[in-house]
């Protein structure tokens, strides 16, 4: 709502991140699948880092998997190796999904310890809490702990 | 958890018994506000895993578990391979082998404190620590699968480490059964250039001084002395053990399905043993465990390095390395007889009792060191397995203090700065890649680990034998 007090016409399409005992839960949330499949990857990117990250390299990525939660780990798993592979950090993804296939492609830079400050390290998307919806407003939800 | 979901059998031990699909009972060894305080997901998980086949006896939950994945962290299960048992990558966790190893210095906190703050930066220089942090080694395909079937044994043949360490490394240094061509190509790239790297997450490498002694005869023969100084060292197997668990996690789906094992939660995938997947994962496991005891061994050797320099007569002396993500083939004795078991435990800590043959000759009377690491502000405990671990938990205890608060909770309650600043003025210097990181890791957000322990001992698990104060912390 702004401060008129109008409610805007918002994008559905945000993160966040939600409690597990020792690791952290990630879920992204969009008009379309593929959207929310973009934004569970920020929110992948949002337990290593608050810092900015510039676009100077990309990587492609693509997964296949018998149902879309399994995808979704598939895909957040990608990405981790990819990070660690390549020792980047990732800012921006976009993801095209046909049935349960994904082409994915991120862009980011590499991992600059005084400027990223990492938090920590994902070590893999885990089944827990693995959720993957069509909520009841229409939009698409992503969800799954990450063990770090 | 609500303690009235159990039946207490004694002031630290808790049953629930088994109904619907359990094969076996689910033990928790824990005080009354240790249980009040574990997530109701732990009851879930212990009784989750108690529908698994060839389940033996009971699944055991140590006094610092918490919601895990599948398996509740702190959980042991061993499984008979003759009776359709199975093997399990959540059982065994992400993190294959990681664990902790104490070193000794002979040193006091006296030498220490007027060059604690250079060593700390010297600690922190040469071990690497966080992501992003590179490692000094890179290695070939040839020297990969050498790592991973010669585990410590091959970091001392390239010069990371002594001969002498091994007998004081479980597995003698070298987890046997490894088979490097069960590890993919994309864990092996994952692992080329990560020896020798601390990780991140709840790892660190702590220099500690041995603040408190419980058990003067066991504290003698371990070699710890009030007010001297000890290293410890908290990692695993790095990315290679991670993208090992992830691959079989995701294998051991359709192999539990084709068994015709209904799977109350699918992160308790599992294959039986004797099956393809299951003897694959077993190779793919052991040879993590070998990587994780590489890079303790490897890490160990560095801060020797740094030791030497400020202390050019002082050498570092192995006390014990355990690993607490594990499934081992033991011996146990279960139902009248002694059976061979696959023994998982995940986020808990093998701690055989006296006089047990696979301890070193001069540890044999008192016990395996049981190596339990606290929070960087409230301290570690060295314990000794009890002569009743067999019994009571297949010869297991506790692992660490275990958290009480979500990362995502601790962020939101202290600052890290404030953290670093307050351990500083009592003492404690941090040194770490992130702020943010290090509020994640408050203190604050671990279980009491006095509690932990104390409810280990009176269980029957491992007794107390020294408390250790931490002087410096390297964060990853």
């Amino acid at each position: 709502m702004s401060s008129n007090g109008v409610v805007e016409r918002i994008s559905p399409t945000r993160w966040e991140h939600f409690p597990h005992d020792a690791d952290v839960g990630v879920r992204g949330r969009g008009a379309t699948l593929a959207e929310a499949f973009e934004q569970a990857a920020v929110a992948l990117t949002a337990i290593v880092t608050d810092a900015k990250i510039a676009e100077k390299n990309s990587a492609e990525v693509s997964c296949e998997a018998p149902d879309v939660e399994l995808l979704l780990v598939d895909w957040l798993n990608a990405i981790i190796y990819e990070m660690a592979v390549r020792n980047m950090i990732f800012g921006r993804f976009k993801v095209t999904l046909s049935d349960t296939s994904l082409q994915g492609a991120m862009w980011g830079e590499t991992v600059d310890q005084a400027k990223h400050s990492p938090a920590c390290e994902p070590k893999g998307a885990t089944y827990t809490a693995l959720r993957v919806a069509q909520e009841a407003d229409g939009t698409w939800s992503a969800a799954c702990v990450v063990d770090v | 958890m609500d303690p009235a979901r159990f039946t207490q059998v004694d002031q630290t031990t808790w049953r629930i018994e088994p109904t619907g699909a359990m094969r076996v009972p689910g033990v928790i060894y824990a005080d009354e506000d240790l249980i009040r305080d574990m997530d109701d997901k732990v009851y879930e998980q212990t009784a989750n895993v108690a529908t698994l086949p060839g389940i033996v006896k009971a699944v055991y939950v140590m006094p610092d578990a918490h919601w895990g994945y599948g398996f509740p962290i702190g959980g042991v299960a061993a499984f008979d391979a003759d009776e359709g048992g199975v093997i399990s990558a959540g059982g065994v966790g992400f993190d294959v082998s990681c664990g902790v190893r104490t070193m000794l210095t002979a040193l006091k906190v006296s030498d220490i404190t007027p060059v604690q703050k250079q060593l700390a930066d010297s600690l922190y220089q040469q071990v690497p620590a966080g992501l992003g942090s590179k490692g000094a080694i890179t290695l070939d395909s040839f020297e990969m699968d050498a790592m991973l079937q010669g585990g410590a044994r091959w970091a001392i043949q390239r010069g990371w480490g002594k001969a002498r360490d091994l007998e004081r490394i479980e597995e003698g240094g070298q987890m046997v059964g490894a088979q490097p061509s069960c590890v993919s190509d994309r864990a092996k790239e994952r692992q080329r250039r990560e020896m020798g790297t601390l990780g991140s997450g709840n790892h660190y490498l702590e220099v500690q001084a041995v603040s408190e002694i419980f058990d003067e005869d066991a504290a003698a023969t371990f070699g710890l002395k009030q007010d001297e100084v000890v290293v410890t060292i908290h990692c695993g197997s790095r990315g290679l053990g991670h993208q090992i668990g992830t691959e079989f996690l995701r294998d051991m789906l359709p192999a539990a399905a084709a068994a015709g094992i209904a799977l109350p939660d699918r992160e308790l995938a599992c294959a039986p043993i004797k099956s393809e997947v299951g003897q694959r994962y077993l190779g793919a496991m052991r040879a993590a465990t070998n990587c994780a005891l590489a890079n303790r061994e490897i890490i160990g050797h560095y801060a020797r390095r740094v030791f030497a320099h400020f202390f050019p007569n002082t050498d570092l002396d192995l006390l014990f390395d355990v690993s607490h993500n594990t499934c081992k083939v033991e011996s146990h004795r279960a139902d009248g007889g002694s059976r061979q078991l696959f023994v998982h435990r995940k986020g808990a800590t093998r701690a055989f009792g006296p006089n047990h043959p696979d301890l070193p000759e001069a540890l044999r009377k008192i016990g395996q060191p049981v190596l339990i690491g606290g929070s960087m502000g409230t301290g570690s405990y060295v314990l000794a397995g009890a002569p009743s671990s067999d019994e009571k938990s297949f010869a297991s205890a506790c692992h660490g203090a275990g958290r009480a608060m979500s990362r995502h909770a601790a962020l939101r309650k202290w600052s890290g700065r404030q953290i670093v600043d307050d351990l500083a003025a009592s003492g404690i210097m941090i040194r770490s890649p992130s702020m943010r990181g290090i509020a994640e890791e408050a203190p604050g957000a671990y279980k009491d680990v006095g509690a932990v322990v104390l409810a280990a001992e009176q269980s029957g698990l491992a007794r107390r034998v020294a408390r250790l104060r931490p002087l410096i912390c390297i964060k990853g």
